[in-house]
């Protein structure tokens, strides 16, 4: 059976309030995909539509889409994994292009976070975790991953300062992406400043400038088997490895709280199904939805041994010019992140370094690229490996 | 003669500051809890215990369990002080959420807010006790070991 390819990208620039309706925000990504695939909408069999429910009004998006968009008769359908939905959108068309039952097929994802206030939105996001057991405490995104800092903090030294760095690293890279929400520099005078909003407490260990903004936006990645790629795309991006995992929801059956689980077992497959290891990465994406989740990434990816996640950010090495390169599209930390359109904007950043088109990003000439997307507080994660 | 309707349980709904749950086959949780009891499961069949409270034992599949009380020592695993709430809880501000390790199973829950900021350290003895919030809502809370 033949390879699967990744013929066209395409995003929506990531916006704290976007001005129209969820099914004109699919279509920006939508668009730019098919324009960068040098697709039409009839060469499109099949879409899967990725988001996380309970953010819009109307239900089963999907068929909606396909009316705007213009995919009717062809199949759709809606998929869900949280935050990881559409990595888990591309694992599905992965699937369905291998198998033989579809020659092309668009993975598009999308968020408009904006109808809701930051505090319903956490109450949305907070029950996203266990509702009968733990949201009666209170609980939200923020204070799980806390709980995850401190835990880190404790056991390897990881330090406030550290978390900063990577909100740093993070804002050298939001400047020089036109489709990034926060897009000013950031030093680490702000996080000690008590004035500066981004010194505000939210969760301790994590402040305000720890947390990624929720966003609108949306996101499209194009599928294809290996004989229409070559066909049509002259530079065709490979998809290696696709790894995914699932976790307990309740915090109380896990057993690890200095990383998570899901993202160490995803890589474990997708890595094994590359035939590659960590080394082989030559640009990363990585979920960076609060400071410490990238850390715990680079030490559950193994770009670092667990502990020592703390010493490729102090070294600067996750920079562009560093050994390993992570999150220089700004991560979700500077663009933002509309949940369901966030994994096809990380897929998106690694077919474009790949393909050396990533503009004041570009990494020198990376061959190997890895997307790291986590669905909830490491409720579900996906890993997944691309190549030229 | 007419069918008698029969009353659905919802005494789930008593659980924490705001409960998003109100039918649950553990439902005697909070019977328990109104007797200052905080109880997980174990399986009769292969004796594996759970908290919170299953109904099934997904193990053996079994869903003969019996109730079995939480008590003694945890350790504090973590912590975190919430300085920013989701909608409905914003007058419990601050407040602490905590994992505790009692070797068996863990317990997720607040740190009481009587326990001083200063004394909280991971690794620390705590032990789980009920609580009866002001809005006569019950709950259950950390609090320090004699």
């Amino acid at each position: 059976m033949g390879k699967v390819a990744i013929i066209g990208v395409g995003q929506s620039a990531f916006v704290r309030r976007y001005d129209g309706s969820i099914r004109e925000l699919a279509f920006e990504g939508f668009r730019e995909a098919l324009k960068d695939a040098n697709l039409s909408v009839n060469d499109i069999d099949a879409s899967i539509i990725c988001s996380a429910p309970e953010y819009d009004k109307q239900r089963s998006p999907a068929g909606v889409f396909a009316e705007y968009l213009g995919l009717t008769p062809k199949p759709t359908f809606y998929l869900e994994s949280l935050c990881s939905s559409s990595s888990m959108g591309l694992r599905v068309a992965y699937s369905m292009v291998k198998s033989g039952l579809h020659d092309i097929v668009a993975v598009i994802g999308f968020q408009k976070m904006s109808e809701l206030t930051s505090s319903e939105s956490q109450e949305r996001m907070g029950r996203g975790a266990d509702i009968q057991w733990e949201s009666p405490f209170g609980t939200m995104m923020p204070a799980y991953y806390a709980m995850y800092a401190k835990a880190h903090m404790e056991k390897y030294g990881t330090t406030l300062e550290d978390l900063a760095l990577v909100r740093i690293k993070s804002s050298v890279y939001g400047q020089i992406n036109e489709k990034a929400v926060y897009r000013k520099p950031v030093s680490m005078d702000m996080f000690s400043d008590p004035e500066n909003p981004l010194s505000g407490p939210v969760s301790s260990p994590l402040r305000v400038g720890d947390c990624c903004a929720n966003a609108d936006g949306s996101s499209c990645i194009v599928v294809a088997s290996e004989e229409k790629a070559k066909a049509i795309s002259d530079k065709p991006v490979w998809i290696l490895g696709v790894g995914a995992a699932s976790e307990s929801v309740n915090l109380a059956t896990r057993d690890l709280f200095t990383g998570l689980r899901v993202a160490r077992e995803a890589a474990r497959q997708a890595y094994e199904m590359a035939g590659i290891g960590p080394k082989d990465v030559d640009v990363a994406e990585v979920h960076d939805c609060f400071t410490i989740a990238e850390i715990m990434a680079y030490e559950d990816l193994g770009f670092a041994e667990p502990g020592e996640g703390k010493e490729l950010i102090r070294s600067k090495e996750t920079y562009k010019e560093g050994s390993i390169p992570v999150n220089v599209d700004g991560g979700l930390l500077s663009k933002g992140h509309p949940i369901g359109a966030t994994g096809g904007s990380q897929i998106r950043t690694i077919v474009l370094q790949l393909r050396g088109e990533a503009g004041p990003m570009q990494v020198k000439d990376p061959e190997i690229g890895l997307v790291h997307n986590i669905g909830g507080v490491g409720l579900y994660g996906n890993v997944t490996i691309l190549g030229r | 003669m007419a069918k008698q309707k029969k009353e659905l349980d919802v005494r789930f709904k008593k659980f924490g500051s705001v409960s998003f749950t109100a039918t649950t086959k553990v439902n005697d949780f909070i019977d328990y809890l109104e007797k200052g009891k905080v109880m997980g499961t174990r399986c009769k069949n292969c004796g594996k215990r759970y908290f919170p409270p299953r109904a099934d034992c997904f193990q053996c599949l079994s869903s003969e369990m019996e109730w079995f009380e939480v008590e003694g020592n945890g350790k504090l695993i973590t912590y975190s002080k919430l300085q920013y709430a989701p909608v409905g809880f914003e007058k419990d501000l601050p407040y602490y959420i905590a994992l505790l390790d009692y070797g068996d199973y863990k317990v997720f829950g607040r740190i009481s807010p009587d326990v001083p900021e200063e004394e909280i350290k991971i690794g620390m003895d705590m032990k789980t006790v009920v609580r009866s919030l002001p809005n006569g809502q019950l709950s259950y809370a950390f609090v320090k070991s004699e």
